[in-house]
């Protein structure tokens, strides 16, 4: 009986919402809304963070967005390194909140996740943070642009300087979990291109406080290279005990593949000396980055900012241009396909283009870590090994295999 | 005896009903307040918190390892809606029948320990389950099962229309909530009562303990699995996050914070625990301190939970 | 026949001393947890965030105060020690006659509040902190290359488990504190303030866990997450051990540092899990752990 008359109820709602549903037209409501979501609790909250969200700000600032007639609101949340809580928030900025972009979002797995509301919302996601280069391979959409780096670029970047300079045989410390798999995956295929071998790996469980049972495998795989497939806490831990084990000392070097600004500034110059490893951006080469850098520290608890604050920052800018020519926010696949067809030109990354399947194409950068000597002022931790031209520095669109790229 | 908890069973439940009914109406009307997709988290959660209460406060088995089920069925039901192709309304079953049968080899293997070894024996299970999860290609290792299809249930109702899904969300909810309530009242129950108050006493009366246990263990299986495949269709994902022992012990706190062995307590808990992780997002950080400072007040002045104390302060059961 | 498995019986010995060195953080880990379970009957949850406190309090005397390793091995447990029989005082005092599950749940919440607030001062990435100089540096032993450091964790570890294990079932004061247990009243009634000693045993269990964190610090990274890692490996070494056994967990925490070492050669990616199968297995066969008693 009472099932019988909630069913009914249930109807009668459905009858309601369908009514109520169509009055409710998407309508844009003259305010662009940025929706910053990132790591404000865990892993990745140094890189990221309250710094992406001052980043944003800046970018806002920068463009003089009031000025122009624009009015635009910032909001942020914390995804908390977990998938459906990232999709959840996504979701709700998109339905109820009026967001209109998303930016950011450390962490391939929520990424991912909100890669695909953003399409199905046909809203757009401006990725700094995050490295999976299955964004714009097979999961590739038109909603989205891929800003600072990816896995690719990394394993390419690094992976191909230093077979170059003789490191030609490798072995993997990997974290086990999707994101590691591919980092070494992706290195595992460019060192072989390059005529170097893999002598083996070893998968690290995540967030493995100690790595020195791995560090001795390295150590008898007699590698030149012990590569390091892994991110935040485990890669820390792991540089943190290899110069404990000696391995640098016995002969073989450590190659990062994904390192921060903050990874190294929390490990200290004296474990981290010598790292080679690729980025895309670093506060302390150019005037325009030092100035950037300057403004932006005092607002993040003194970080300096990371390639992805940095990323953060001329993602959003060049979004704010394409939305100036377009005047219209609402159809996120046609923002995107202007911001496509603009060449992006900010200060933090200079002139560069997006490809059709998503990927933001600009130079990459080889740094090696300074020695303590060598550092002159705080946060002055890197040296430029080599700079890696924009048309090298990504995975050619044809080995993407991305869908959109294919008609 | 039997005759006065029969009276006292009628005399008290009147007001449940009541309580019932208010709460079935809220809930029809919310989704046109609140967020749907907000709502349907919470339903979901809520569920899995009445199947974990069905243990933790009425038989008094202390699982710490009930996200083990959430998990498995999501990942099942992810699955089957997205590689196999089935229909939502099997996809979610084929879930909650997996978690079913986890519950009962877990059941099996843990019913006959006791307290702290009963929850440390399930947490062991949990992390193994966890690690499967993680080393099996299906699950997709972090990054879940993305872009699951929601569907179309019975043939008729198209879940991409958010409302729709709302209202069979809610109508899985009813039903789970419901069974668990006729569970809680059946002599089924009584006994089950009896058992988390006096084990010996039950077993001198002739009961098959472990039996009564092992049947309520798998019932909250399968209750939880029914939540954890229905979430998966409501976010398109399922991922390592419901199999983490960290939402064993979230589901745990939903539980108490709204009052162990109470019906409606674990609902407003996870609603209160949901609302929490939301709506403090922007926080960042402090939403965990805040969730620690709750369990902490929680435990040190209202152990009864919020519906738990209510109930006393009324002097009804709720 | 080793080789056959590919690894040499010089490397295996290697990831066996390894194995042993981590495991003499698990037991000194699973030592603090027994001594507060078997005495105040508390499933200490919070041991993690403050053997990452220990770790912390050593950090900021190097920073801020000059204090090196050294004075920070006697500091770190005595400031939060401290800071432990506060918690003990205002908070878990009320939840001894109460089932385990409520101790469990407040100190769970605790090591959220603890945690968070660290993370939220000192940010997820962590905090560098070095070798001390005179323990720089390595043994090349053949076989592998043992840094000081780690021989010296090993010797520490040792030692500290044993004495805490002698105080407790061989001196007087352990004597009163075992009596105190098992009848607080008759104990009490020999005129020992028995709530003084139940604190004192709090901080002595929380002072173990610092000590692990200042002795941690240097080989992993001092950060706000170290210790979440590390609680629920821990919390099984002490189920295997037997709930409140000292000699136990000390023997497990060595023996699964062991165990988890030569997964991690043969079968790495399950490195963080078979801590727990070992678990459901010793559960599933001896109950009560292997060297507990039934209560």
């Amino acid at each position: 009986m009472r099932a019988k008359n909630s069913v009914r109820a249930l109807g009668l709602a459905a009858a309601v919402v369908l009514a109520a549903g169509t009055a409710r037209a998407q309508v844009s409501d003259g305010v662009i809304k940025i929706g910053v979501l990132t790591d404000m609790s865990s892993l990745y909250t140094d890189l990221g963070g309250q710094g992406s969200v001052v980043a944003a700000k800046m970018a806002v600032e920068d463009f003089g967005a009031a000025a122009k007639g624009m009015k635009v609101e910032i909001i942020s949340a914390d995804h908390q390194n977990k998938p459906d809580v990232g999709s959840a928030i996504a979701r709700q900025w998109y339905d109820a909140d009026k967001v209109d972009v998303i930016v950011d979002v450390p962490n391939s797995g929520v990424a991912l996740a909100v890669n695909e509301v953003t399409r199905e919302k046909n809203k757009v996601f401006l990725v700094s943070g995050a490295a999976s280069s299955a964004l714009t391979s097979d999961k590739c959409s038109p909603n989205t642009v891929h800003w600072t780096y990816d896995t690719w670029a990394l394993a390419n970047g690094t992976g191909r300087a230093i077979v170059k300079t003789g490191g030609d045989s490798w072995f993997f410390i990997t974290a086990d979990y999707a994101f590691g798999h591919q980092l070494e995956a992706d290195t595992t295929a460019v060192v072989k291109e390059m005529g170097g071998k893999a002598l083996g790996s070893v998968r690290a469980p995540l967030n493995t406080p100690d790595f020195s049972s791995f560090l001795l495998q390295a150590q008898a795989s007699k590698a030149k290279i012990v590569g390091l497939a892994n991110a935040g806490g485990d890669t820390v831990n792991s540089i943190k005990q290899a110069s404990e084990f000696g391995i640098v000392k016995g002969g073989q070097s450590l190659a990062g593949l994904l390192v921060f600004l903050t990874d190294v500034h929390s490990l200290g110059l004296p474990v981290a000396q010598g790292l080679i490893f690729t980025e895309a951006w670093y506060w302390d080469m150019n005037d325009a980055n030092r100035a950037f850098a300057a403004k932006f520290a005092p607002q993040d608890k003194g970080i300096h900012p990371t390639m992805v604050h940095a990323g953060v920052y001329s993602a959003v800018t060049h979004y704010l241009k394409a939305i100036e020519q377009t005047k219209n926010d609402t159809d996120g696949k046609a923002v995107v396909d202007k911001m496509k067809s603009m060449p992006t030109d900010d200060k933090l990354f200079g002139k560069g283009t997006i490809r059709a399947d998503g990927r933001h194409i600009h130079d990459m950068y080889l740094f090696e870590v300074k020695k303590p000597d060598e550092s002159k002022k705080p946060w002055d931790y890197y040296k430029l090994r080599a700079t890696i031209p924009a048309a090298e520095a990504f995975r050619p669109v044809e080995k993407g295999n991305c869908p959109l790229t294919k008609s | 005896m039997a005759q006065e908890t029969a009276r006292a069973k009628k005399a008290g439940h009147r007001h449940q009903y009541a309580i019932f009914a208010g709460m079935v109406a809220l809930f029809v009307v919310l989704p046109f307040v609140i967020y749907p997709v907000f709502l349907m988290q919470a339903l979901c959660f809520a569920l899995f918190a009445c199947a974990f209460n069905l243990l933790i406060g009425y038989t008094g088995l202390v699982s710490f390892g009930h996200a083990m089920f959430l998990g498995t069925a999501g990942y099942v039901t992810a699955h089957a809606a997205k590689v196999w192709g089935v229909p939502p309304e099997l996809a979610i079953l084929a879930g909650t029948a997996a978690s079913a049968a986890l519950g009962l080899v877990v059941g099996l293997l843990a019913i006959r320990r006791q307290g702290i070894y009963f929850a440390m024996i399930t947490l062991a299970l949990a992390q193994m389950i966890f690690f499967f999860s993680l080393q099996a290609k299906f699950t997709g290792g972090e990054d879940g099962i993305q872009s699951v299809p929601r569907g179309v249930m019975f043939g008729i109702l198209n879940l991409q229309d958010m409302m729709t899904m709302y209202y069979v969300v809610l109508a899985i909810f009813l039903a789970g909530f419901l069974l668990i309530c006729r569970v809680i009242y059946s002599p089924f129950g009584q006994v089950l009562k009896a058992i988390r108050e006096n084990e010996p006493r039950a077993i001198s009366l002739g009961y098959n303990v472990h039996q009564y246990k092992l049947i309520a263990f798998v019932l909250s299986a399968a209750l939880s699995g029914l939540a954890g495949g229905t979430k998966a269709i409501v976010f398109q994902l399922a991922s390592l996050t419901d199999v983490h022992w960290t939402m064993s012990g979230e589901v745990v706190l939903m539980t108490l914070l709204g009052g162990m062995g109470t019906v409606f307590g674990p609902i407003v808990g996870a609603f209160i625990v949901i609302a929490m992780q939301n709506y403090l997002a922007q926080l960042g950080s402090w939403v965990t301190i805040a969730q620690g400072v709750v369990f902490v007040i929680c435990v040190l002045a209202f152990r009864r939970g919020i519906v738990g104390e209510l109930g006393r302060f009324l002097k009804k059961p709720l | 026949m080793f080789e056959l498995l590919g690894i040499s019986p010089q490397a295996l010995f290697g990831q066996l001393l390894i194995g042993l060195i981590n495991g003499s953080f698990y037991a000194m880990l699973s030592l603090g947890l027994a001594v507060i379970f078997g005495l105040l009957n508390i499933i200490n949850f919070c041991h993690g965030a403050l053997y990452m406190m220990g770790a912390f309090v050593a950090w900021f005397a190097l920073k801020h105060l000059g204090l090196g390793y050294w004075p920070s091995l006697i500091v770190a447990p005595i400031v939060v020690g401290a800071f432990g029989m506060v918690l003990e005082r205002s908070m878990l005092r009320h939840l001894y006659k109460l089932d385990h599950i409520y101790g469990l749940l407040l100190t769970f919440g605790l090591a959220l509040v603890i945690e968070g607030v660290f993370r939220n001062e000192f940010g997820a990435s962590g905090l560098p902190y070095g070798i001390p100089p005179t323990l720089s540096g390595g043994q090349n032993l053949g076989f592998m290359f043992l840094p000081n450091y780690r021989a010296w964790v090993i010797v520490a570890s040792l030692g500290v488990c044993l004495a805490t294990w002698y105080v407790i079932e061989r001196t007087k004061l352990g004597a009163y504190l075992r009596a105190a247990t098992e009848n607080p009243t008759l104990v009490q009634a020999f005129g020992i303030n028995v709530p003084r000693m139940i604190t004192l045993t709090y901080g002595l269990g929380v002072a173990l866990a610092a000590l692990a964190g200042v002795l941690a610090a240097p080989i992993y990274q001092v950060s706000p997450l170290m210790g979440s890692n590390l609680i629920i490996v821990v919390f099984a070494v002490v189920v295997i051990g037997g709930m409140g056994s000292i000699l136990g967990s000390i023997i497990t925490g060595f023996a699964l540092g062991v165990v988890e070492g030569l997964t991690k050669v043969f079968y790495p990616e399950a490195s963080s899990t078979v801590i727990f199968i070992v678990m459901a297995i010793v559960l599933l066969i001896r109950p009560t752990g292997l060297f507990g008693r039934a209560h």
